[in-house]
């Protein structure tokens, strides 16, 4: 995982695209702070109703602005944040310089995200929020969770062969 | 306090919320937001079969799934602890799109028609849970990542293949809706 810029598939195969750039391990206990992060998240996610397949239909059906306004608003407040880190170099708890990965161009960002788009709108989920859901009490969410675990090792199995 | 936790938060609330959680990852361990990883995660930890593209130190990228079953752990906390007492409010057009299409649930998050577990073993559950959870998780690594990865973390970073990425989630998501859907509907 040492190689971040190439996520080029074919050039380095073992990148992974939202890695962990930390030079330091943690421990069992470390992690437990992005647990702490993931609950807050989470219930951001459900509190919002981000993880309502409605409001997904609403956002495709351009009848609310409620989605646009959670993703833009989002992104401002992301950018501005890598903006500042960046400006006044910001370390890390443990004293370490942030890293920003590259992201190169694939086609796999046009077909698979294509792809991605479609399932977003039958399940009416991203990946997060599949989490939330079965959280929040919608136990057959489980299933969607096992095939789009599936999708991803079908995709490793036929990654080599697909145009990237 | 409760009572204004408890209604649907606004999505300034939420944008901002979910903004956030890029420096906080950042600042806490240098971590990417980026969720749909973890499927790949735990397809190598748990079946990685000698494939390449599953062999590499998923170890080190465990704070992912912690970060993940932290947000199934916050489902349960805001569905429990910080419930809306009212049924949600869905925009009168789509309701009526979707009610043209069958859909008679439109008491929570989700519609009971699709997503209840007694729909499972149905050709509805077939398509809505096991055909659409496949393309969620080989697109997004076909892609690269999801909404967080690319729409969130990839623009936050002036990231211009995230942005066409984003563009062919939202096209990839029209098409479905538009085209897709209503002829899925046609087959219950």
């Amino acid at each position: 995982m040492a190689t971040y810029k190439t996520t080029n598939a074919r050039l380095n195969p073992e990148a992974c695209e939202a890695p962990n750039n930390q030079v330091q391990s943690e421990s069992f206990v470390g992690n437990l702070k992005y647990l702490v992060v993931g609950v807050f998240f989470g219930i951001v996610f459900v509190k919002a109703e981000i993880v309502s397949w409605f409001r997904i239909q609403e956002m495709f059906r351009l009848s609310s602005f409620h989605m646009y306004g959670v993703i833009g608003t989002a992104v401002v407040v992301g950018v501005i944040s890598v903006f500042l880190i960046k400006t006044f170099r910001l370390k890390t708890i443990s004293g370490e310089e942030v890293v920003f990965p590259e992201k190169t161009f694939q086609r796999g960002q046009i077909f698979g995200g294509l792809m991605f788009g479609i399932g977003w709108a039958i399940t009416g989920a991203c990946p997060g929020p599949l989490f939330a859901q079965i959280g929040a009490g919608f136990p057959a969410v489980f299933i969607t969770l096992l095939s789009a675990i599936a999708g991803t090792w079908v995709y490793g199995y036929f990654r080599q062969r697909l145009p990237h | 306090m409760v009572e204004f936790l408890s209604k649907p938060w606004p999505w300034y609330v939420a944008g901002v919320l979910i903004g956030l959680t890029v420096p906080a990852l950042l600042l806490l361990g240098n971590k990417i937001f980026g969720i749909s990883s973890s499927l790949r995660h735990i397809c190598a930890a748990c079946f990685p079969a000698g494939i390449p593209f599953f062999k590499y130190n998923w170890k080190k990228e465990a704070w992912n799934l912690f970060f993940v079953a932290g947000i199934l752990v916050g489902g349960v906390i805001a569905s429990q602890l910080l419930t809306n007492p009212e049924p949600p409010v869905i925009a009168a057009s789509t309701q009526a799109d979707l009610q043209a299409f069958g859909i008679t649930d439109f008491s929570g998050l989700m519609p009971a028609d699709l997503f209840g577990t007694d729909g499972i073993f149905s050709v509805k559950g077939l398509i809505f849970l096991v055909v659409g959870g496949f393309l969620v998780g080989f697109g997004t690594r076909y892609a690269g990542g999801c909404t967080s990865g690319h729409a969130i973390s990839g623009l936050s970073n002036l990231q211009w293949p995230s942005l066409l990425a984003t563009i062919c989630f939202m096209v990839g998501g029209f098409l479905s809706t538009w085209l897709l859907l209503p002829f899925i509907f046609k087959l219950f």
